[in-house]
Parts: C-alpha cells; structure tokens; sequence
C-alpha cells in the first residue's frame, strides 16, 4: 500500500469514526478506533435501530453486511499452563500468571459491515447475555443475515430474534450442543461408526482423551522486548 | 381434473453437479423449482475451532484446504491478518511473490471454474483444455513450495522461499519418445520465472480457444443467458463479492479498491457485467483471466529485475536459515521458541480480506495476547453466495439449477469450513 492510499484511507476512517461519535453516542454506543479499525459497540436493545441508521445514514451508507459471527468470552486471557509458580528445580518457564480479564458478558455477536459506495469498513459489537443470549435479528436490513445467523445459532447458540427459519447449518442432523462454544471439547462428545450387529449407524461418547500438545501462553508482547528485557526473563528463569 | 401437488426432489449430496457435497432439496411444481433449500455442512470440519487450539502459524496449511482450487489466496488473508496484528512489515519482493500467486491461483481456479461448469451445461472439449493448462501452473505450484495444491507457502512475513532458479524437468522414461519429453522440457530450461514468462505469452491464445468454443455456442448461450439474473441492489443484499458482484454490474474489486500485497503497483483493469445473469458472470470470468495475465507479466518482469529477501528478518515471526540456526546460540534458541511455542501478538482484533478467485475472502482474528487466536473467523465468499441459492432459481427449471450452481463458483471447503 502506498503512503497516500494509506493515508487516504486512515483519512476517511477518521471522519468515520467522528460521524459514528457524533450519530450513536446518545444511543450508548462505544467508538473503538483500533488498528486502522473502527468499532461500534452497541447495547443489546439499540441494534435494529443502530444498524438501520447506519445502512440508510448518508454518512455511512453500509449497504453490505460481510461477516456476522459469534464469540465466546469465557476462557479471554487464560493460559493452560498447569502451574503457577516455578517448579522444584527452580526451572521457571516466564509466564506471566493469567491476567484473566473477566468480560463482562459471555457472549458477543460481531457484525462486518461494507460500503460499497463509500469504500469503508465497520465492526459492530454487541455484548449478549450468558445464560441466553439473544439478540435482535438483521435480516430484515441486511438479506445476507440469514445464514450467517444461523451459522452463529448453530456454533454458538445466540438466538436471534425475528429470524424467518433459525435451524442449525453446519453440524449434523440431531446434533446437541453448540460445537464452537469454549466448554465444548474440541474432541467432540459423541463418534459415530457403524455397528454390525445392529446393522445400523451408532453414536457413542467419544474415546479420545482431550490432550493440549502446545499451551496456550501470554505473554506481554514478547516481540516488543527490547534485548535487555530478553535476558532479564532468561535470568529470572 | 386430477389434484396436482408440488413433489420435493432430493439433489445431491452424491451428484456430479452438485460440485462436492451439497444438498439440494427443491420443491418442483412440474419442472419448476417453487423452494430451493440448500443443506450444508457435510463438509464441516471446524477449522475455526481447530486454530483456536493451535499456535498462530500452525493453522496456515489449514488455509489450503478451505477453498482447495485457490489455495494460496486463502493463505494470503491469513497470514496478512496476522502481519496487522504484529505490525509485521512484508519485504518488497515477497509482495510481488504473493500478487504473481495469487493471480496464477486466481487463473487456477477460474480455469477449474470454466472447465468443471461447461462440463455441466454438457460441453466436454473445455474441461479437458483447461485442465492441460493446469497443469502448468500446478507445476508451478509445485517448482515453490513442493506441493501442487496445498502449499503453505506464504508465511507470516513474507514466503517460505525465494523462487527456484532451475524449474524442474521431465526425465527420460520408457513410456514416451526422448523427443517428446525434449519437447515438455523446451520452456523448462531456465528459471521459474522464464516458464511462468512462457506460460504467459501462450495464455492469451489459450483463453481464446475457450472463447471460440463456448462464447458465441448456441447451447452455451441458451444454457446461460438470462438464467439466475441478480440485481446490482440484490447482489448487494445478498453480500455478493468478487465475479458474483461484478456480473451484476458493480464495479467492486479489494484489489483496487482496498489495495494489499503489490497491486497498487501493477496496472490492470476490472471487468464489469451488465445484466448479473449466468453468461455476465462468464465473461467477467473470462476477462478476469486475461487481466490476471497481464499482472503475472508485469510481476515477472519486476520480480527478474529485482532482488531482496523475500521474508523479515525478524526471528520473533520468521525462523533463521539453517546453517545460522546450526552456528549460533541465538539462533537456535529462536528456532527453538518459534516452533515449540510460537509468538504472542498483542492483545486486539483484525479483519483482512483479500480479493480471492470466489470474492472477498476475508479472516477475523481476535488476539488476546497469548500464542493461539483466541478466535478465527473465515468469511469465505461462497457462504452468502449459496445462501442466494433460493432466490437464483426460484421459477427456473430443474436443469438451471445446475447452471447456477455452475456459474456461483461453490467449493465446499470453504463454505462449510
């Protein structure tokens, strides 16, 4: 990318981010100006009329809506490892202890908007509920919504409100459970094989053991370290 | 008079047209279609879920095998969405690697397109031509990256390897003449680049051939004109990207709309359809090649000119060569850290898209600053292109179905993941 289609574009992001600051901030929604990225964060109850004024809105005109997926909190800044403090050989592994900033809210639904006519991009955000999360549905505004509802029902279980035919897409007929959802082993719960003496197709519950071959650690931006800040933490190891 | 009633016809999920593992269930008044209701997801292999539990780099290869006949463009939107995330600046030349693959992946795929949906609407002559074709460009695929369809070879930071001086050639062997193996050997005597130089100045002649069967062909034409029309405000609606958009007239490409890699820096131009009906898109496809070519042209003679590396030297994201991973402590304790751990991008959010063969294909990444992403989301463009299923062959025939399915590009391991 060059400098001025870079600047250009960061140029128009800005004026975005102001519009959007000016237009919804009476609504309670939070501009996060981030990476290059704008982001609406948009409560609950406000999303139908949110979204309507930002598709029809002159300054924003998102006449397509290109992703809408869920996300689950619930393990946000978790690291798997098993111990805390260095171990009996005073053999540490420089690890920060987790730093699990709760979120408020479980749940989230996140929706990608384009536009086409004013080439600029947007996120929204909307925190749902942990217990049942529910949200208004966009398909009346954006056609698109449909499956992509569907998809965040079916991988997540986030109901939305108003969707003409809220059935699962991805997973397998009589399917249990919502698969992407971070309590839900990546092993699966139940395999399937086909049983002689039946002679039909069974389901069991699943014989593999959940093992983690690589942990999951965070760390305080590890590549940032200057060199001093490397020997320091080989050192306190 | 007898009571007529709609019957429900299952399509799929075994059935040649159904390009994989789609199925299809319609309710036919007669021949017409009333509801087309798509079931999906027989390919679900929960990718996304897959990298959640694995360090950043080791779900490129899982990349690959989303949308399997354009692999490296995949590859492209995550290995980007990542180098957002750390900051990561791509050295020059491997900009220019990435936009030269990513155009012989887009010619890949719209070659895979033309031959597998002419071969539907019952043209054979195609398919054949255009996987001949292929062949050439997987074999360029290969002289990289050592494999033909699932290369892994963007990397974040640039790309695995520079491209290889020698393009690899067919040895002698009892089942054909010296003379016609010296004959495939004759543009494989230099470099990669003189071969992809070589396959460019015959392609020209080649999309020509296609044209001449299937362009002006009376069946061809009664096939596609004027079957599955979308409109310009409908594409929109429907979250059409790529050809699908740009057949129903709207002038939207990422790549000069939202520059990435070196496409800023090379001169081609957008084709754009008029009526978004099954035979727009086929030109648009079809022009697509031709202005893929000249990229690859314009990229090959940047690339012979020039040189550079081809991935940072930061060891944080990239591992060092061999030998200075054998020769220093350092080094080695890089390499160590890199494969066994990874590296943590700071904690934040990205969503990078590329222009792929299908559309946007675009990846979501939240970080939360540990060695795996917390979540990947894959916005593959075939999803919202299969959802508009019902509303393309609504009131068509039975037979329209497969041409729509033909003409919307679907490969399922992207849109079931």
């Amino acid at each position: 990318m060059n400098e001025s289609a870079r600047t250009k574009s960061q140029v128009r992001l800005e004026a975005l981010v102001e519009h959007l600051g000016a237009a919804f901030a009476e609504q309670g929604c939070e501009v996060i100006h981030q990476l290059d990225e704008a982001t609406l964060v948009v409560p609950r109850e406000r999303l139908p009329e949110v979204a309507t004024r930002l598709r029809d809105g002159e300054a924003f005109q998102f006449d397509t809506l290109i992703d809408l997926c869920g996300i689950d909190y619930s393990t946000y800044g978790h690291s798997e490892w098993a111990t805390t403090s260095a171990s009996a050989s005073g053999y540490g592994r420089g690890v920060e202890p987790d730093r699990a900033e709760q979120k408020a809210q479980r749940f989230a639904a996140v929706y990608h908007l384009l536009s086409v006519a004013l080439n600029q991009r947007l996120r929204l955000r909307v925190y749902l509920e942990d217990e049942q999360p529910v949200v208004a549905s966009v398909v009346e505004i954006w056609s698109v919504a449909n499956w992509f509802e569907r998809e965040a029902f079916d991988l997540y279980g986030i109901l939305f409100d108003g969707h003409p035919d809220l059935r699962r897409i991805l997973t397998d007929y009589g399917f249990i459970g919502h698969p992407f959802r971070k309590d839900f082993p990546l092993e699966g719960q139940v395999e399937m094989r086909y049983d002689p003496e039946q002679a039909r197709v069974i389901y069991e519950p699943v014989e593999l053991e959940p093992r983690i071959l690589t942990p999951r650690v965070v760390r305080e931006e590890s590549r940032c370290l200057g060199e001093e800040d490397e020997q320091q933490d080989s050192s306190d190891a | 008079m007898p009571e007529i009633h709609n019957y429900t016809l299952n399509f799929g999920p075994q059935h040649p047209a159904a390009h994989g593992v789609l199925r299809l269930v319609l309710e036919m008044d007669g021949e017409v279609i009333e509801r087309a209701d798509p079931h999906i997801g027989l390919l679900h292999r929960a990718t996304e879920k897959l990298a959640e539990s694995k360090p950043y780099n080791h779900t490129i290869p899982y990349m690959d095998r989303l949308d399997y006949v354009s692999m490296m463009c995949n590859e492209h939107a995550y290995v980007r969405a990542i180098e957002w995330l750390l900051g990561v600046e791509v050295p020059e030349r491997a900009q220019y690697i990435r936009t030269l693959f990513d155009e012989i992946t887009r010619i890949l795929n719209h070659l895979m397109w033309l031959g597998t949906h002419a071969l539907d609407v019952g043209a054979m002559t195609v398919f054949l031509y255009a996987f001949r074709e292929r062949e050439d460009l997987m074999d360029c695929y290969e002289a990289v990256s050592g494999a033909r369809l699932h290369a892994a070879y963007y990397r974040v930071g640039g790309v695995y390897r520079d491209l290889p001086d020698e393009m690899p050639r067919y040895e002698k062997n009892t089942f054909r003449s010296d003379s016609e193996i010296d004959q495939r050997n004759q543009a494989r005597q230099g470099s990669l680049l003189d071969f992809i130089e070589d396959f460019s100045n015959r392609f020209p002649g080649l999309v020509d051939e296609y044209e001449t069967l299937l362009t002006d062909n009376r069946i061809w034409k009664q096939r596609l004109v004027g079957i599955g029309v979308v409109s310009p405000e409908r594409a929109m609606q429907l979250g059409f990207t790529g050809p699908m958009a740009r057949g129903s007239g709207l002038a939207w490409d990422l790549r000069k709309k939202q520059p990435y890699a070196a496409y800023d820096k090379v001169d081609f131009d957008i084709p754009v359809g008029q009526n978004g009906d099954c035979y727009d898109r086929y030109l648009v496809r079809v022009e697509e090649m031709r202005q893929s070519n000249r990229i690859i042209q314009q990229c090959v003679r940047w690339l012979k000119e020039n040189s550079g590396p081809v991935i940072v030297a930061d060891h944080k994201v990239a591992p060092p060569n061999r030998v200075e991973m054998k020769q220093g402590m350092e080094n080695l304790i890089h390499h160590f850290k890199l494969f066994t751990e990874g590296y943590c991008p700071p904690v934040g959010e990205v969503y990078a898209a590329v222009e792929a063969p299908k559309g946007e294909f675009g990846c979501y990444l939240v970080s939360d600053g540990s060695n795996k992403p917390y979540r990947l989301k894959i916005r593959a463009p075939g999803f919202p292109h299969m959802a508009a299923m019902n509303e393309m062959v609504k009131g068509h025939m039975l037979a329209d179905v497969v041409a729509v399915i033909g003409t919307m590009d679907v490969v399922f391991g992207e849109i079931d993941r």
